[in-house]
């Protein structure tokens, strides 16, 4: 079987992002870059579905050579093999997916891992788009994940619930929070990282379909009322939700 | 020129998302002279279909079918192009919710769009469609275009207003689907519904517990709170990291992002990635005891001081406002 997890290197949750100098991308001095935390669901999720069904697992990002950093983290945690499609221009979600899936078809993996979105533009279309382009299934911000004979049965997180899926595999999936807890990379994991090898490979070029005119931080709200200290100012509070704020 | 909406349905009955998507794409038709025409997917949904009349549509394409029942990625996916191609709708909007998401990138390929995913805003200039839509989960705001024939948009949940019209006259259409066994290459089987409380994505109220409560046994606090609001409840990274609560009440980056009409964080003191997930929130409350909590930042109303004695009080007021 051959599994490939799709990883990305954004921002830290911490980051205190803001707009560079061409006010259409970020600023990424002195920003602390990150493997996309729902990435490593993903990769915990290859490493699985190795242990269970044998074969071979491939890290695969796209991006600049920082990346390489991410894709050393997921060799790290076990996975055996890394590709960089190295490219530092800036992509949308549809140059993505297209240079993503130009490179899978070469691999024709079982599985396709996803984080369900990557932090930085939470887009969340990338795989979809990615297992439209390659035309086979795909299930999102899956939480649950069986592989019994030729079908895979998962559960999605929907609105208040969860979808029970049945798909057939090739199959693209999006991986949720909570549908494994990813493992830390092991001493021996981290000191083996750094000898295998990262593949370079050279996409396509495929232009933006959609265009950044502008970018800019949101308008800072003013800090509010304090209205107490203790609960004697409740019914204060609650009379500003109710009459000026009219909230409840 | 013809503009394309898609009604999200579950179990016969319409997401609020699917009035706000309609009446947010009928305010850009008219804006471009552009007809507008609304798809609806699913089981036995030609009956329930004319509830949309009254958020300005005048035309709506019922695909109907006993396999529609459930959703489909793959199923669904093909129905909506389709119909897109057969109207040659050049612009269509989904809602940015859990189908609306997983099934715009399967329908934008087989049309060759471009997605503004998740917008917060629409405008037209010059005669073309302006996009915003925050990135970094919020930290920071984009507008954007797409230069695709066919333009794609998924609207956030809980942003745009639907707000009754009179119904005008409205003509429902059937679509033939001829579906093959090949396009079921994902079917939704069942669903489990989690009784209760709404979720956080859909909530107008959501009453907000963080590391500040201590410990799971005090959430009580937060239910009964909720509860008494009709409100979902929400916890911070913390809680969930430590075990306390369920990831599916995350909000934040690394959770969910909401925009409720009033959000009440309690213990919670405002890190940058839970704050990024609720900042668009039309009403903030914080109830925190450090007054130098970067929660009161962006709160509209603070009170500095104990959770635990400022929530039972704060339940028992709002139960004699509500009891009113």
């Amino acid at each position: 079987m051959k599994i490939v997890a799709c990883i990305n290197h954004v921002p830290d949750t911490e980051a205190k992002v803001k707009v560079g100098g061409d006010g259409k991308t970020i600023d990424k001095a002195s920003i602390n870059f990150i493997l996309n935390p729902y990435d490593e669901f993903g990769i915990e999720a290859a490493l699985q579905l190795k242990e269970k069904n044998g074969g071979e697992t491939v890290a695969l990002s796209l991006g600049g050579d920082t990346h390489k950093e991410t894709l050393r983290k997921a060799l790290a945690m076990g996975i055996d093999k890394a590709i960089l499609l190295k490219d530092d221009s800036v992509r949308d979600s549809f140059s993505v997916a297209k240079a993503l899936a130009d490179e899978l078809k070469t691999l024709s993996p079982d599985f396709i891992l996803f984080g369900k979105q990557s932090i930085d533009y939470s887009d969340e279309q990338v795989p979809g788009l990615v297992a439209e382009f390659m035309g086979i299934p795909s299930v999102s911000c899956v939480v649950k994940m069986n592989l019994q004979d030729k079908k895979v049965i998962c559960e999605r997180e929907i609105e208040g619930g969860h979808e029970i899926v049945e798909a057939t595999y090739p199959l693209v999936i999006s991986a949720q929070k909570g549908l494994n807890e990813p493992r830390y990379p092991s001493l021996k994991g981290i000191m083996a990282s750094k000898t295998k090898p990262i593949e370079e490979h050279k996409p396509a070029s495929v232009s933006n379909v959609v265009e950044v005119l502008s970018m800019q931080m949101p308008a800072s709200k003013q800090a509010g009322k304090i209205v107490g200290t203790d609960s004697s100012a409740v019914p204060e509070m609650v009379r500003l939700l109710h009459e000026e704020a009219k909230v409840i | 020129m013809k503009i394309l909406a898609f009604a999200e349905q579950r179990e016969g009955k319409f997401k609020k998302s699917a009035f706000e998507v309609t009446q947010a794409a009928k305010t850009i038709a008219d804006q471009l002279g552009a007809e507008l025409v609304t798809l609806v997917i699913g089981d036995e949904v030609e009956s329930i279909s004319p509830a949309l009349s009254a958020y300005g549509v005048s035309r709506i394409l019922v695909a109907q079918d006993p396999r529609l029942h459930y959703y489909s990625t793959t199923v669904y996916g093909k129905i909506l192009a389709e119909a897109a191609l057969q109207e040659q709708a050049t612009v269509i909007f989904l809602p940015a919710s859990q189908m609306g998401k997983d099934l715009a990138p399967r329908a934008a390929v087989k049309l060759s769009a471009g997605i503004a995913a998740d917008c917060i805003a629409l405008s037209v200039e010059s005669g073309e469609i302006i996009a915003t839509r925050p990135v970094y989960a919020g930290k920071i705001l984009i507008k954007e275009k797409i230069n695709t024939p066919v333009k794609m948009f998924t609207l956030r949940p809980n942003i745009f207003t639907a707000v009754m019209k009179n119904s005008m006259q409205t003509k429902i259409e059937k679509i033939s689907v001829n579906l093959t066994d090949a396009d079921f290459s994902t079917k939704v089987t069942g669903v489990k519904i989690v009784e209760g409380r709404p979720d956080v994505t859909e909530a107008d109220i959501i009453v907000s517990g963080g590391r500040g409560m201590k410990g799971p046994e005090h959430f009580h606090l937060i239910e009964k709170l909720a509860d008494t609001l009709g409100a979902a409840v929400g916890v911070s990274r913390a809680v969930v990291d430590a075990g306390w609560r369920l990831h599916d009440e995350q909000v934040g980056q690394t959770g969910k992002t909401v925009s409720p009409t009033l959000y009440i964080a309690c213990g919670i003191s405002g890190a940058i990635q839970h704050v990024a997930g609720m900042s668009s929130s039309k009403c903030i409350v914080a109830i925190n005891k450090d007054k130098d909590a970067p929660v009161f930042q962006i709160a509209d109303y603070g009170i500095a001081g104990d959770v635990f004695e400022i929530l039972p009080v704060l339940t028992d007021e709002i139960k004699k406002l509500v009891g009113k």
